[in-house]
């Protein structure tokens, strides 16, 4: 998609092309097989059905022009180097989508349809909002850029570190929209290459780094996070011997870094709290104190809500249900389902049961995935605490 | 290139700082040193500054009649004050000019296109 809109200059001719190679792909693969390198037969198509579509349209002339040019010269260089380009188209792409000109809802809609690829339904699933909503702000951005001319390229060094957090953050939501998705680990994967893109860019932005790191943590748990069944399985009980200990020493070994660098930011120390999970041989021997002290600092960093909650969670593990649902009742979260559903488990710890059944039901109406909604109808984490 | 316009909004009744005859004079002399700036980077295409709303006349169809108002077109407290054509190649480039227009008058700054015509 990036090196489509390179070539075209134009996202909406870009995403027709790549639609519409896909579909011939569909029409043609199942009776003629496989080609022998699927990802350059759909650019060569796509390039195909672009200038067919560009030929039926007028205004599509001056374009053609410039395509055709290009066309020739590739054709010649073969597809293998336009694979090549399509890192670096990866990473303007990404810059591009995140240009602080536009709105952060923007960027971030942008890039998860144009790099990692989610149809805007998916996309509108994942911010909560309704699908023609969705359609309308991803419309306006592409408007604007090109309107505007927002520019397709890396920014200047000096330019860099301002351009950097949206990038971080959008680059973090990708990451958890495959997590959150059954079929999702492309997306994670596309996530993680990006952040190491990233990292060996600015090699030297700690906060970079650390957002690598927290999501190799996060990556080396993915596999258990989902049962057999695809059901969810928490924090507490999952298998840890089938944690990727490769990603969990990759991972460590970057928070080490990020340590001795003592310029804390809040993927660090997002990284480090996931580390210290990382290091329990077992749920019981989770260094509890060490994970609120993390909270506390991040807390001071980033103070949001849902910050807040993630520390009274682990506060609770070390000063019981009770402070912990007193901290959590203070927090304006109602429309998120984990609000809900950690009001329910700690309420469930307390022996509240009329009000922790109800506090699943309203988690499991607001619950954004399946999996999530059948684990909470079920009664959640309380239920597989003490199952009767 | 393509061509931006930025516009100065003046807020009418918000609080201007007292400034002394130096201090307009001073004032004065950054907007030429960035008008000229602009100039040789050839990046100038035209720009003025407005006299106060209240010197304004609103001339619109009413049927077919031609209904003249006196006073500015909006209702609202703001105002153009003035405003730079600028030509830049991408809006990165625009705002780059936008952000020294903005220092040097003062007043937040509205970067918007131009429509692109398409034999130019």
């Amino acid at each position: 998609m990036a090196t489509m809109i390179r070539v075209f200059g134009d996202i909406d001719v870009a995403e027709d092309a790549v639609q519409d190679a896909f579909a011939v792909a569909l029409r043609k693969w199942p009776n003629d097989g496989l080609p022998p390198n699927p990802g350059g037969w759909i650019m060569t198509t796509a390039r195909r059905c672009a200038i067919d579509r560009l030929r039926r349209e007028t205004r599509g002339r001056d374009l053609l022009d410039e395509v055709a040019v290009l066309s020739s010269a590739t054709e010649e260089s073969g597809i293998l180097e336009m694979v090549a380009h399509m890192q670096d188209d990866r990473l303007r792409l990404i810059f591009t989508c995140c240009n602080p000109a536009l709105s952060t809802e923007a960027q971030v809609a942008l890039t998860l349809r144009l790099l990692g690829g989610l149809t805007t339904d998916e996309v509108a699933r994942a911010f909560l909002v309704a699908e023609p909503t969705m359609s309308q702000r991803l419309a306006r951005a592409k408007r604007k850029i090109k309107a505007a001319r927002i520019p397709y390229r890396v920014p200047e060094d000096d330019e860099l570190p301002g351009r950097l957090r949206p990038v971080l953050a959008v680059v973090y939501l990708v990451y958890n929209a495959g997590l959150n998705d059954s079929g999702g680990q492309d997306l994670c994967a596309e996530a993680i290459r990006l952040a190491r893109i990233l990292v060996s860019l600015m090699p030297d932005e700690p906060e970079v780094a650390g957002l690598l790191a927290l999501l190799l943590l996060t990556e080396s748990r993915r596999l258990s996070r989902t049962a057999a069944d695809g059901s969810l399985v928490l924090l507490g009980e999952q298998d840890r011997t089938r944690w990727d200990r490769a990603l969990i020493e990759e991972g460590r070994a970057i928070v080490r870094a990020c340590i001795r660098r003592n310029q804390p930011g809040s993927y660090q120390l997002q990284a480090a709290i996931s580390a210290v999970h990382a290091d329990a041989p077992s749920a019981e021997e989770t260094d509890w104190i060490q994970v609120v002290a993390l909270y506390d600092l991040l807390l001071a960093i980033s103070p949001t809500p849902v910050v807040a909650m993630n520390r009274a969670i682990a506060i609770g593990e070390v000063r019981g249900p009770g402070v912990a649902l007193a901290l959590v009742d203070g927090l304006a979260l109602d429309n998120y389902y984990s609000f809900h559903a950690t009001r329910a488990d700690l309420l469930a710890r307390l022996g509240r049961k009329r009000e922790a059944d109800a506090a699943y039901e309203r988690a499991a109406d607001l619950a954004p995935t399946d999996a999530e909604r059948d684990f909470l109808k079920l009664g959640g984490r309380t239920r597989r605490r003490s199952p009767d | 290139m393509a061509q931006y316009m930025f516009s100065a909004y003046s807020v009418e009744g918000a609080a201007r700082p007292e400034m002394s005859e130096e201090e307009m004079q001073q004032g004065w002399q950054k907007i030429m040193v960035l008008e000229e700036e602009m100039k040789s980077a050839g990046a100038l295409v035209f720009s003025g500054r407005l006299t106060e709303p209240d010197t304004a006349t609103v001339v619109a169809m009413a049927d077919s009649d031609v209904i003249t108002t006196d006073g500015p077109f909006a209702e609202s407290k703001e105002h153009l004050g003035g405003f730079y054509i600028i030509e830049a190649a991408d809006l990165d480039a625009a705002l780059v000019w936008a952000s020294k227009t903005t220092a040097a008058v003062g007043a937040p700054i509205e970067v918007r296109p131009f429509w692109e015509m398409p034999d130019a």
